[in-house]
C-alpha cells in the first residue's frame, strides 16, 4: 500500500518535473521562486486583489448588470442613498437602502459588542477549568471542540427544530413547569422538604444572630429559632400559594419579538458554534505558561488566588488579545448561522451587515450591485481596522 | 463565605492530594453541563431524524421513535391497535374501525367481525419503538419519486469541492510556501506583503466584484467557481512558509548536489518534510470547504450544482412538511464531519491550537 | 580525475566583501584543506566551488574549463554536510540512490554502486534504517557514502567531524584519509581545527577575512610560516610571541633588541637590510623549541606560573621580566615548580622566526 503510494508520488513529481526542469535549464534555479509563486499570485490577483479595487469602482456605480461597461457611473449617489439620514440611530428615517444598512450595521454591532464578552469570558473560565489537574482532559476538550466542526448550516437546523413553538425547549419547559407545580401542590411531604431545604442557610444565620448570647444554651437556642422559622416560612410559602408558577405559555423564540428572544438565541447559537475554538486557543496559551512560575510562587508563599491575577492573567493576556480580536472580526462578518436560522427575522430583527450586502445583490428583482458594493467599502474600513490590530498583536507576540 | 483563596483555589490547576475536593465537585459538574449543552442538542437531532412523520409534526417530546401499533385492514388500509380496561380491569388488545361520538368502534384482532363499541376514555394508545429508516433511504437510495432531496447529487457535489479544493490548497500554497522561505529574490518582501494585505481584506467584503469576477469567467453555476477563488490562502501560505523555514538549507543545499532539479526538492524533500503542517491545513481546507455556504450560495443558483449545505439550507427554506428528510439529511452531513474528527481529534485539536487558525 | 584553479575568485554580499580574490591550483589527486578562524570565508569559498553560492569576480576551472556558470548539480561535484544533511525521511538506501535517479542511472548500476560504498563504509546494516535511528558517526559514513556513489570528480568536505566527539573524529579522520587513498580523487575538506589540517592535508591552505595567507604542505606551514597569523594559528601548544626592535643587521646575522633588553641573534633578516634597524617586529618561537638553560646563558628568564605534567611531556607556563606570557613545552618529566624563576635557551637561530610587527610578514631566512 505505502510502496504504491511512494511509486504514484514519484511518478507524479517525475512528471511534472519534465516540463518544470527545462524550464530551469533556460531561467536558472534562482528564477524557479518566481514559477513556484506564479499560481498563488494569479489565484490571489484575480480574486483577491482585481476584486478589491473593482469594488471600489463599482460602488460609484448604478444599473443592474454584471457587465461593468453597462454600469453607469453615478458618483456618490449610493454612498448618499446609505448615508442620508436624518438620524443613523432610528434607521427607519433613512432612504430605503440606507434602512436596511444601518439596520444590519446596529444589529451586527449589538450581536458582536454582545456575544464576543460573553463567549470570550466563557471560553476563558472553560479553558481554566480544562487547565486544572482534571481526569479525561483529552475528551472534554475534544466535546467542547466538537460544535467547531459543524456547518453553519447544519448548526442552524439542529436549533431551529429544537426552538421551534411545539419543539423541545418549549415542551421540556412546560413539562417542567408543571411538574414543579405539582410538586409545589402536593402538600404536607412539600412543605417539609421545603422547610428541609430552608434550614440549611437559616443554621448559620441564627447561629451568627445570637453568637453574641453568653447562654450555655446558646446553640440549643440558635438550632430551635431556625427550625421554628423554617417550619414557619414553608408553610407559609406553602399554604400561600406563591411557589405556584403560572401554566407555561410556550414561546415562539425565533419569532416572538417581544422579549428579544430571535436576537437572544442568535448570540446563543452562534456561541454554541464558536466557544470551542476560542477555549482550545486559550487553553493552549494557559499550557504555555511553564508549571515551575507556579512553584516558584508558591515557594515565595504567594496565595493562588494572587499568583492566579500576578501570573496567569498576565501571562495569558497576549493570547487574550488574539481572541478577541479575532472573535471581534468574525463577529462582525456572521451569516450564515443568522441567516439559516431566522433568515434575519422577524421582520428585520436579526438581519446582519453582511446580509444586508448579500440581500442587495442577488436577492430580490432589483440586483443592486453598487449599494452592496458601496457598502462593502464602508465595512471593509471597519474591519480594517480591526484586522491590523490583530496583525500588530500577532506580530508582536510572534517577535516578543 | 467563599474566600479569594478559595477561589484561588478553583482557578489553580493543582488540586489537593487524595479525596475529591469541593473545587473538584464544582470542576466537574460544570464540566458535564456543559458536554449536556453540547451534546443533547445534537443527539436529539439524530434521535428525532429516526421519527415518523406523524411524530415529528405532533413534536413527540420523547426521546425513542414510537410508532403506533397497527394491523393490516382487509381493504388493504390498516387498523391502530389500542389497549382497552374493560370495566372489570382487565386490559385487551382492541383495533380501531371509526369513531361515533365519545365512543369508539372496535374489533378484537382476530375477530373483525365483532365489532363493538366501546368509550374512548378507556383506550390507550400502544406503541412500540420502531426507528423509521426510510427517512435516510428516501432521499438516498429510495425511488426518485419520493427524492424531495437529492442527497446524492449534493454529496457528490460537496466531496468534490473539498477534495479537489483541497488538494489544491496544499499544492498552490505549498509552492508559495517553499519559495517565501526557501530563495532569495528580488520583491520576495513586497510579495510577501502583497499576501499578508489580502487578508485585511475577507471575502465577504468583495462579494460583488468577486461574483462579477467569476461569472465572467463563466464560473457562475460551476463548482471550480466554488473552489478556485479561495485556494490561495494567505493563512495557509503562512502556515507554511513558517514550518518551511525551520527545514535546514543544507538539505536544500544537499538535493542540489544530487542534481535534483528544484521542482523535484520541493516534491521530494520538501513537501515530505512538511507533512506535519500540511496536515493541518488539510484538515483546515476539508472543515472550510465541507462547511462553506456562503460563496456557494452565490455562485451556485441550480440545484443540480447545489452542495450538501445549500441543499440543506434550500430544504429547510421552503415551508414543506418533509422534516423526517431535512432532519435525516442534516445527520447525514455532519456524519462525515464526525467520522473525521473522531479519528483525528488529537490531531486537529492540537493543529488548530498550535496554529490558532480556524 | 581533476583539477581546479581558482583565479581571483571573490565573493560579495551586496556591498560587504568576504572573499577578497583568491588564487590557488590544486592538483588531480591532491588532498588539500581550507583551515581558519570561523568567519575566514573557508566555506564560502567551499560552497562556490560546489556551486551552491554564485561567483561574485575571478574565475573557477575544473580541469580548465571555467565552471562559474555551471550549476551544481552539473560540476559533478560531490559535498559532505557538517550537519550530513541526509534526507531524514528517507531510508540509507535511498539516501543514496536518491542523486543517481536524479541522473537517470540505470537501477542495477546504481544497486551495485550502492552496495559497493555500503560495503566500503561498513554501513550494510543499516541500508532500510532512517537516518534519525543511527549514531553520529553512523550519519557520518552515511554521508559519505553518498558522495561516494556519485563518484564525483571532486570531493568536498565542509567542516564533517565537528559534530562527533573526540575519539570518532579521530577514528573518522583516518576513515577519511583511507578513503582517499583508496579512491585518488580530489578531495577539499574545510576544518578550523589546524590538527585536523596538518594530519589529513596534501596541502593545506590558510585562510583569513577572506585572504589566503599561505598555501603549503603541513610541514612547510609549520616550519616556514609566511605570517604571524599562520605562525599562530598552525602548531600547538601556540607559538610564543616576543615583542622587540631590530638593533642591528648583518649579512650573516640579525640582532634583536627584546622589550625586556635581552638582545637575541636569528638567521633571518629583512629585505631592506639595514634601513630596517629600530623597525619594531615579533619574535616567534615554538614551545617545543625552547629549552631550559644549564651551562649556557640564558636567552631570557621565565617565572613560572603553572606547570602541566603529561608524563611523556611536561608544559610550562609564565611570565617574562617584561610581562609577556611565554609557554615552554618539555620531553619528559620536570622538576621545576610554580613560583620557580628559571633561564630558557630560544633554540638554535635558524628555529627563530620573526615577523614585522606592523604587517605581520615574516622576515625571509638569510
Amino acid at each position: 500500500m505505502s510502496a504504491a503510494l511512494t511509486w504514484i508520488w514519484k511518478a507524479l513529481g517525475d512528471l511534472i518535473d519534465g516540463p518544470l526542469r527545462s524550464l530551469q535549464k533556460h531561467i536558472g534555479a534562482h528564477r524557479m521562486a518566481y514559477v513556484f509563486l506564479a499560481p498563488n499570485l494569479i489565484i490571489f490577483g484575480l480574486f483577491s486583489f482585481w476584486p478589491m479595487l473593482l469594488n471600489f469602482y463599482i460602488a460609484f456605480t448604478g444599473g443592474q448588470s454584471v457587465i461593468l461597461a453597462e454600469r453607469p457611473l453615478i458618483g456618490v449617489e449610493n454612498f448618499r442613498e446609505l448615508l442620508a439620514c436624518p438620524s443613523y440611530l432610528d434607521p427607519r428615517t433613512c432612504p430605503v437602502a440606507g434602512y436596511s444598512f444601518w439596520t444590519g450595521l446596529w444589529n451586527t454591532l449589538f450581536f458582536a459588542l454582545v456575544q464576543v464578552p460573553i463567549m470570550v469570558v466563557v471560553a476563558l473560565v472553560t479553558a481554566l477549568i480544562l487547565n486544572r489537574n482534571i481526569r479525561g482532559r483529552g475528551f472534554w476538550r475534544a466535546v467542547y471542540f466538537y460544535p467547531v466542526m459543524l456547518s453553519p448550516v447544519v448548526v442552524a437546523v439542529i436549533w431551529d427544530w429544537i426552538l421551534k413553538r411545539r419543539g423541545i425547549l418549549n415542551a421540556l419547559l412546560d413539562d417542567m413547569v408543571s411538574g414543579w407545580n405539582d410538586l409545589a401542590r402536593s402538600g404536607v411531604w412539600f412543605e417539609i422538604g421545603l422547610g428541609l431545604i430552608l434550614l440549611l442557610p437559616l443554621l448559620p444565620v441564627t447561629r451568627a444572630l445570637l453568637a453574641r448570647i453568653a447562654s450555655p444554651h446558646r446553640l440549643r437556642l440558635s438550632h430551635g429559632l431556625a427550625v421554628g422559622l423554617a417550619i414557619l416560612l414553608s408553610t407559609w410559602l406553602a399554604r400561600s400559594g406563591g411557589l405556584v408558577l403560572p401554566d407555561y405559555r410556550p414561546v415562539n423564540w425565533l419569532i416572538d419579538q417581544r422579549a428579544g428572544w430571535p436576537m437572544f438565541w442568535v448570540i446563543f447559537v452562534y456561541t454554541w458554534g464558536h466557544l470551542g475554538f476560542y477555549m482550545l486557543i486559550l487553553l493552549a496559551g494557559l499550557q504555555a505558561i511553564p508549571r515551575d512560575l507556579y512553584e516558584a510562587a508558591e515557594m515565595d508563599g504567594t496565595s493562588r488566588f494572587r499568583s492566579f491575577w500576578r501570573i496567569t492573567l498576565p501571562l495569558l493576556m497576549p493570547t487574550m488579545v488574539v481572541v478577541l480580536v479575532l472573535s471581534l472580526i468574525r463577529a462582525f462578518q456572521v451569516f450564515d448561522e443568522v441567516y439559516v436560522l431566522t433568515g434575519g427575522g422577524p421582520g428585520q430583527a436579526t438581519k446582519m451587515i453582511i446580509q444586508h450586502i448579500y440581500e442587495s445583490a442577488f436577492i430580490g428583482d432589483a440586483k443592486r450591485y453598487g449599494i452592496a458594493a458601496a457598502s462593502s467599502v464602508l465595512v471593509a474600513g471597519l474591519l480594517m481596522v480591526l484586522t491590523l490590530v490583530q496583525l500588530l498583536v500577532t506580530r508582536r507576540r510572534a517577535g516578543g | 463565605m467563599i474566600t479569594g483563596a478559595e477561589i484561588g483555589t478553583f482557578l489553580s490547576r493543582r488540586r489537593g492530594i487524595g479525596r475529591l475536593h469541593w473545587s473538584d465537585w464544582l470542576t466537574y459538574g460544570y464540566l458535564l453541563m456543559g458536554v449536556l449543552i453540547v451534546l443533547l442538542p445534537i443527539l436529539w437531532m439524530i434521535l428525532s431524524s429516526l421519527k415518523s412523520p406523524a411524530a415529528l409534526v405532533e413534536n413527540d417530546p420523547r426521546a425513542l421513535p414510537y410508532e403506533q401499533i397497527t394491523i393490516p385492514a382487509a381493504d388493504g388500509k390498516s387498523h391502530t391497535v389500542f389497549l382497552w380496561t374493560r370495566s372489570d380491569g382487565v386490559a385487551v388488545d382492541v383495533a380501531l374501525v371509526g369513531v361515533r361520538g365519545l365512543n369508539a368502534r372496535v374489533f378484537e384482532p382476530g375477530r373483525p367481525d365483532t365489532v363493538f363499541e366501546v368509550p374512548r376514555a378507556s383506550l390507550q394508545r400502544k406503541e412500540t419503538v420502531a426507528p423509521r429508516w426510510d427517512n435516510y433511504t428516501e432521499p438516498t437510495i429510495g425511488s426518485t419519486q419520493s427524492r424531495t432531496f437529492n442527497f446524492l447529487r449534493y454529496f457528490w457535489n460537496s466531496s468534490f469541492v473539498t477534495v479537489v479544493a483541497t488538494l489544491l490548497t496544499l499544492i498552490v500554497n505549498a509552492m508559495a510556501g517553499f519559495a517565501l522561505s526557501k530563495y532569495r529574490f528580488a520583491g520576495r518582501d513586497a510579495m510577501a506583503l502583497v499576501i499578508i494585505a489580502t487578508l485585511l481584506v475577507p471575502p465577504t467584503v468583495i462579494l460583488v466584484p468577486l461574483f462579477i469576477t467569476v461569472s465572467k469567467l463563466g464560473l457562475l453555476n460551476s463548482l471550480w467557481g466554488v473552489i478556485i477563488p479561495a485556494v490561495a490562502t494567505p493563512t495557509g501560505v503562512f502556515l507554511l512558509r513558517q514550518y518551511m523555514l525551520t527545514i535546514p538549507d543544507e538539505l536544500l543545499e544537499a538535493a542540489r548536489m544530487d542534481a535534483a532539479s528544484e521542482w523535484k526538492i520541493f516534491w521530494r524533500i520538501i513537501l515530505p518534510l512538511s507533512l506535519p503542517a500540511l496536515s493541518v491545513l488539510a484538515i483546515l481546507s476539508v472543515m472550510w470547504r465541507w462547511n462553506d455556504f456562503m460563496w456557494p450560495l452565490i455562485v451556485l443558483t441550480q440545484s443540480e450544482v447545489f452542495t450538501l449545505q445549500l441543499g440543506l439550507s434550500t430544504f429547510k427554506g421552503e415551508l414543506n412538511d418533509n422534516m423526517h428528510h431535512l432532519l435525516a439529511m442534516t445527520v447525514l452531513t455532519l456524519l462525515p464531519v464526525t467520522l473525521v474528527f473522531v479519528v483525528l481529534q488529537k490531531h486537529i485539536t492540537t493543529g488548530i491550537a498550535n496554529t490558532g487558525l480556524k | 580525475m581533476a583539477s581546479l584553479d581558482l583565479r581571483n575568485v571573490k565573493k560579495a554580499y551586496g556591498a560587504t566583501n568576504v572573499i577578497h580574490g583568491i588564487d590557488l591550483s590544486i592538483r588531480h589527486g591532491e588532498f588539500i584543506v581550507f583551515v581558519g578562524p570561523s568567519g575566514c570565508g573557508k566555506s564560502t569559498l567551499l560552497r562556490m566551488i560546489a556551486g551552491l553560492e554564485v561567483v561574485s569576480g575571478g574565475e573557477i576551472a575544473i580541469d580548465g574549463t571555467a565552471v562559474n556558470d555551471v550549476p551544481a548539480a552539473e560540476r559533478g561535484l560531490a559535498m559532505v554536510f557538517q550537519s550530513y544533511a541526509l534526507y531524514p525521511h528517507m531510508s540509507v538506501r535511498q539516501n543514496l540512490s536518491f542523486g543517481l535517479e536524479n541522473l537517470h542511472m540505470p537501477k542495477d548500476e546504481i544497486a551495485r554502486r550502492v552496495a559497493e560504498a555500503a560495503r566500503m563504509l561498513r554501513i550494510e546494516p543499516y541500508l532500510e534504517r532512517r537516518p534519525g535511528q543511527l549514531s553520529g558517526g553512523q550519519r557520518q559514513r552515511v554521508a559519505i557514502g553518498r558522495a561516494v556513489v556519485r563518484e564525483p570528480r571532486i570531493f568536498l568536505f565542509d567542516e564533517p567531524l565537528s559534530n562527533l566527539d573526540a575519539k570518532l573524529r579521530v577514528q573518522m579522520r583516518v576513515e577519511i584519509g583511507s578513503l582517499h587513498q583508496r579512491l585518488g580523487n580530489t578531495m577539499i575538506y574545510v576544518t578550523h581545527d589546524q590538527v585536523e589540517a596538518m594530519t589529513m592535508a596534501d596541502r593545506i591552505a590558510v585562510l583569513r577575512d577572506g585572504r589566503l595567507e599561505q598555501f603549503g604542505a603541513p610541514l612547510d606551514l609549520y616550519n616556514r610560516p609566511a605570517s604571524l597569523f599562520v605562525a599562530g594559528f598552525i602548531g600547538s601548544p601556540r607559538m610564543n610571541f616576543l615583542e622587540g626592535t631590530i638593533e642591528a643587521v648583518t649579512p650573516s646575522a640579525m640582532t634583536l633588541r627584546l622589550k625586556g633588553g635581552e638582545a637575541v641573534t636569528v638567521s633571518c633578516a629583512p629585505a631592506s637590510g639595514a634601513e630596517a634597524v629600530g623597525a619594531a617586529i615579533k619574535l616567534g618561537i615554538r614551545p617545543e623549541h625552547v629549552t631550559l638553560a644549564r651551562s649556557e646563558a640564558p636567552d631570557i628568564r621565565l617565572a613560572v606560573t603553572l606547570t602541566e605534567q603529561l608524563g611523556g611531556d611536561s608544559y610550562l607556563h609564565g611570565t617574562t621580566p617584561s610581562g609577556e606570557t611565554f609557554s615552554v613545552r618539555l620531553a619528559g618529566q620536570t622538576s621545576v615548580r610554580r613560583g620557580d624563576d628559571i633561564g630558557l635557551v630560544l633554540g638554535t637561530p635558524t628555529l627563530r622566526h620573526v615577523f614585522n610587527a606592523a604587517t605581520g610578514v615574516v622576515y625571509p631566512p638569510i
